[in-house]
């Protein structure tokens, strides 16, 4: 087949026209409404940079970022540990092996939404009558303070995604050459030994692969946000994409809202790009 | 020695394993309760195990019209994603050309756009040709489920020999026929994998229905969710019934599937 035969174009055509539709057009259009006052009903006028210029002076915006960011950190380490230490659990020799894989592995199953609601159970009604019972008044105000929001949101997000992220690092644990770890056992290597020196070297690729799934996840976190926190209280656990759902739904200021959904693709964009250069860096390196 | 460790292993496994089952059991367990019940007691099971809440969510929910609603978006799209995928991928790597590498990178950058930086603008365009129907949702998941899919397509497809395209068309086949007959068969496991991680991501998604989908009768089961958490909201053991009768399709596929299910997931991830 050849780029000018009528066959290669046929067979590009409905992914061609879906793309172009549904990304394509609305990505060009998007950058051009940020840069106009654009309302949704009447098409706005140019107005320059100003929408970007307003966005740097939006506390709202700019705490949805910073809360946005904290998460995603704090998120990415624990998901990364609880991951890879349910991999290395399930990957030992034990009879339950494929059954807390299944266990693990459940929550991803389920959208986000849900989980979301169900874990706002937990937080609110079996938290507040655990903590009655021990008395511990701690436990009686989760969710209805920013700080309890962001832990909720960290533990709801560690419980689902710990399971995914162990099936990646399964996949790279089960590469491992069998006889050098038998071989390291006999010479008396220690299981941290083990681990450090042969283990975790070795496993490394799946780092990154992890760490960008996860921070990518954290970063563009929508349902569970809407459906845990709602992003109270008072817009205290907000983040960027349901700030900017906000913004222009709620608020009706569809230009200024584009405007920040910009920022936020070139925030994940950069991030993306660090990835991509770090992973050829590293097969130059090896 | 290594028999006591495993033994201390399989313990902490088993233990962490309940751990992460807990708030499904709550959940569950609590769906059966009044809601007087659930508010002096949430640990233990129900006195009477009465299916008083899964009547009203059942209904409420108008559970198989929602159903039904999801298993339509979800299969429609997820068959057109593949077939799309599939050709398109095909044609990118069997014609090397400078325009199948622009167009290839093009299909893979479009992964990096979040939905926010597009959202405003589909949902206006897609509106004013009054295309903000099931119909218009299924073409838009053509449109972000392609990039993926054809990336894990293209991978497969440079795995089958050119010459094996070649053997065919000398036998009189034509293109469309070597595709099908020959080449799509071949790529099944990768059709799998890019099946599974269409149909969690579609089956679960909220944000673009939600915007898409507005009149009552056409919503998918996490847009019927919403609606009903919202009106039920402090009225747990019914919200608790609607969330349990909306994981259940979820479990019933994890469990005939897993093994497929598992692999997908991992296989796209690290490829």
């Amino acid at each position: 087949m050849r780029t000018k035969d009528f066959a290669y174009w046929l067979f590009l055509a409905p992914v061609l026209i879906a793309l172009t539709l549904v990304v394509v057009v609305p990505m060009l259009l998007g950058v051009y409404y940020s840069f106009t006052s654009w309302n949704g009903i009447t098409t706005g006028e140019y107005v320059g940079f100003q929408n970007y210029i307003n966005l740097l002076k939006d506390e709202r915006f700019l705490d949805s970022l910073w809360f946005t960011t904290k998460f995603s950190v704090v998120s990415v380490i624990l998901i990364n540990f609880i991951g890879l230490s349910l991999a290395l659990i399930v990957t030992s020799r034990i009879k339950s092996s494929n059954l807390l894989r299944t266990t693990f592995f459940m929550p991803n199953l389920i959208g986000g939404l849900i989980l979301g609601f169900i874990w706002q159970f937990i937080f609110i009604k079996v938290f507040a009558s655990v903590g009655e019972m021990v008395g511990m008044e701690s436990l009686q105000v989760w969710l209805s303070t920013t700080e309890t929001g962001f832990w909720g949101l960290v533990i709801l997000m560690s419980w689902q995604m710990a399971g995914y992220i162990m099936v990646i690092y399964i996949a790279y644990l089960q590469g491992l050459p069998k006889e050098l770890l038998e071989a390291s056992e006999i010479d008396g290597a220690s299981s941290f030994q083990r681990f450090r020196y042969i283990v975790f070297p070795l496993v490394a690729p799946a780092f990154t692969v992890s760490m960008f799934l996860t921070l990518s996840n954290t970063f563009k976190l929508y349902d569970q946000n809407l459906s845990l926190t709602g992003g109270g209280p008072y817009n205290s656990t907000e983040m960027v994409a349901m700030e900017i759902f906000n913004t222009a739904f709620v608020q009706n200021t569809f230009a200024y809202a584009q405007a920040k959904a910009i920022i936020f693709f070139v925030i994940v964009a950069i991030v993306a790009l660090f990835q991509v250069y770090w992973n050829k860096r590293r097969e130059v390196e090896m | 020695m290594r028999k006591k460790k495993n033994w201390k292993l399989e313990i902490l496994g088993i233990l962490l394993g309940i751990l992460w089952l807990l708030p499904f059991y709550l959940m569950f367990v609590n769906s059966f309760k009044t809601k007087k019940e659930i508010f002096t007691d949430v640990t233990s099971p129900p006195e009477q195990w009465s299916f008083d809440n899964y009547i009203t969510a059942f209904h409420e929910l108008d559970f198989l019209q929602t159903l039904f609603n999801s298993l339509l978006i979800t299969v429609s799209s997820v068959l057109l994603i593949i077939i799309s995928s599939a050709m398109a991928a095909y044609a990118l790597s069997r014609a090397k050309s400078r325009i199948s590498t622009i167009l290839f990178f093009v299909f893979v950058a479009a992964m990096l756009i979040p939905f926010q930086s597009v959202m405003i603008p589909l949902v206006t365009v897609f509106g004013q040709f009054e295309m903000l129907n099931r119909g218009g949702l299924i073409f838009m998941y053509i449109g972000f489920g392609a990039s993926l899919s054809i990336f894990l397509y293209h991978g497969a497809l440079n795995n089958i020999p050119k010459s094996l395209d070649e053997a065919a068309r000398i036998d009189g086949a034509n293109r469309w026929q070597v595709f099908w007959h020959i080449i799509f068969p071949m790529l099944k496991p990768i059709t799998v994998t890019v099946a599974i991680l269409n149909i969690i991501w579609i089956w679960n998604d909220y944000l673009l229905p939600s915007l898409v989908i507005n009149k009552t009768g056409s919503e998918t089961i996490p847009l019927k969710m919403f609606f009903f958490f919202g009106e039920y909201t402090k009225q747990w053991h019914l919200a608790l019934a609607g969330l349990t009768l909306a994981i259940l399709p979820v479990i019933i596929f994890y469990f005939f599937a897993q093994r497929s299910i598992i692999k997908g997931v991992s296989d796209g991830a690290i490829k």
